[in-house]
């Protein structure tokens, strides 16, 4: 098993790929996983994030076989 | 209704959802649109050529010919013009029927846009900054009317109707949060010209069923679309019991 990492839209040019898996040897936030697929980035305050396809925060908590999702705001129209 | 209209909404009065009565709702409804560019001009047209009664239009700027690409509601001879005119003229073209009132201003306060909300049913919030949008949304949490909510740039876009009225529905708000920069815009970041037809067309269907109460709405789900890969995704939302807007509501 493994926690799925996804970029959604913008992101995942800006990322340069849609999705990542990385090992969940021990429990952590959503702010820990994009760290760890971001080298270390911090979180960006531009974001908006999803664990499990529901709408998470930085310090929602991520287990192994969870799904963290990353999107951008967008105020277009 | 009359043999004219009976033709005209055929096709409405073929779904059983729908119906004669359904297509007499929409008539009597009213709707205000905040933004009549990208999006507004699908979610006009749509909800004109639909029958809805009565369309409160608020748009402050004239028509650009940037604009033109994606803002279908408008033709090169409408460079110029105020785009709430003229979108009332090419609404009234598509179905005289429909009342049309106008609104030349820019939202930025909550107080400026309920002076126009008396007897609306739904809001459908098609603007295109932060400022606007969380004034639209506390508008609509303290009058209790439903709010449609779309946005889109570049490849993406997004979709959520809120339900004030409806004790765990989340708001714009618990989504946003009002601390957030501005998020880029389509004059620096760019737009494909589809998309806005996509997200517009999508708050249209929207309105109508939260007008006729029927069907599931995406009240408490966030519909996240990515036309680059054609891949859609809905991610639950929830009511913040923190949100600074909804959670006394």
């Amino acid at each position: 098993m493994a926690i799925r990492v996804k970029f959604f839209a913008s992101l995942r040019e800006q990322v340069g790929k849609s999705e990542v898996q990385i090992e969940a040897d021990e429990s952590k936030t959503v702010a820990q996983v994009w760290a760890q697929v971001c080298d270390d980035a911090p979180l960006p305050t531009q974001l908006l994030m999803a664990v499990n396809m529901e709408y998470g925060h930085q310090n929602t908590l991520v287990k192994d076989g969870d799904e963290v999702a990353f999107f951008p705001p967008v105020t277009g129209g | 209704m009359d043999d004219t209209q009976l033709l005209r909404y055929h096709r409405h009065i073929l779904l059983p959802q729908v119906d004669v009565g359904g297509q007499q709702q929409l008539a009597q409804s009213k709707v205000l649109i905040v933004g009549l560019g990208g999006l507004g001009s699908p979610v006009a047209m749509y909800l004109a050529a639909a029958g809805v009664g009565h369309l409160v239009l608020v748009d402050f700027d004239r028509v650009d010919g940037s604009n033109l690409q994606r803002q279908i509601l408008y033709g090169t001879a409408q460079i110029g013009q105020d785009k709430s005119e003229s979108a009332r003229s090419q609404l009234l073209a598509l179905n005289p029927e429909v009342q049309i009132t106008v609104v030349k201003q820019r939202i930025e306060a909550e107080a400026e846009l309920e002076v126009y909300m008396n007897e609306v049913d739904v809001v459908v919030d098609c603007s295109d900054n932060f400022a606007t949008r969380f004034a639209i949304n506390a508008a609509c949490v303290h009058q209790g009317i439903p709010l449609v909510s779309g946005a889109a740039l570049r490849w993406g876009g997004q979709v959520a109707v809120f339900l004030p009225a409806q004790k765990h529905s989340p708001c714009y708000r618990c989504l946003y949060d009002d601390r957030l920069e501005e998020a880029e815009v389509c004059s620096e970041a760019g737009i494909v010209a589809p998309l806005v037809g996509v997200i517009g067309s999508l708050q249209a269907v929207e309105v109508i069923k939260v007008l006729l109460g029927i069907g599931d709405s995406l009240c408490g789900r966030l519909l996240l679309f990515d036309a680059y890969t054609q891949i859609w995704r809905t991610v639950k939302l929830h009511k913040d019991s923190a949100c600074p807007v909804c959670s006394q509501n």
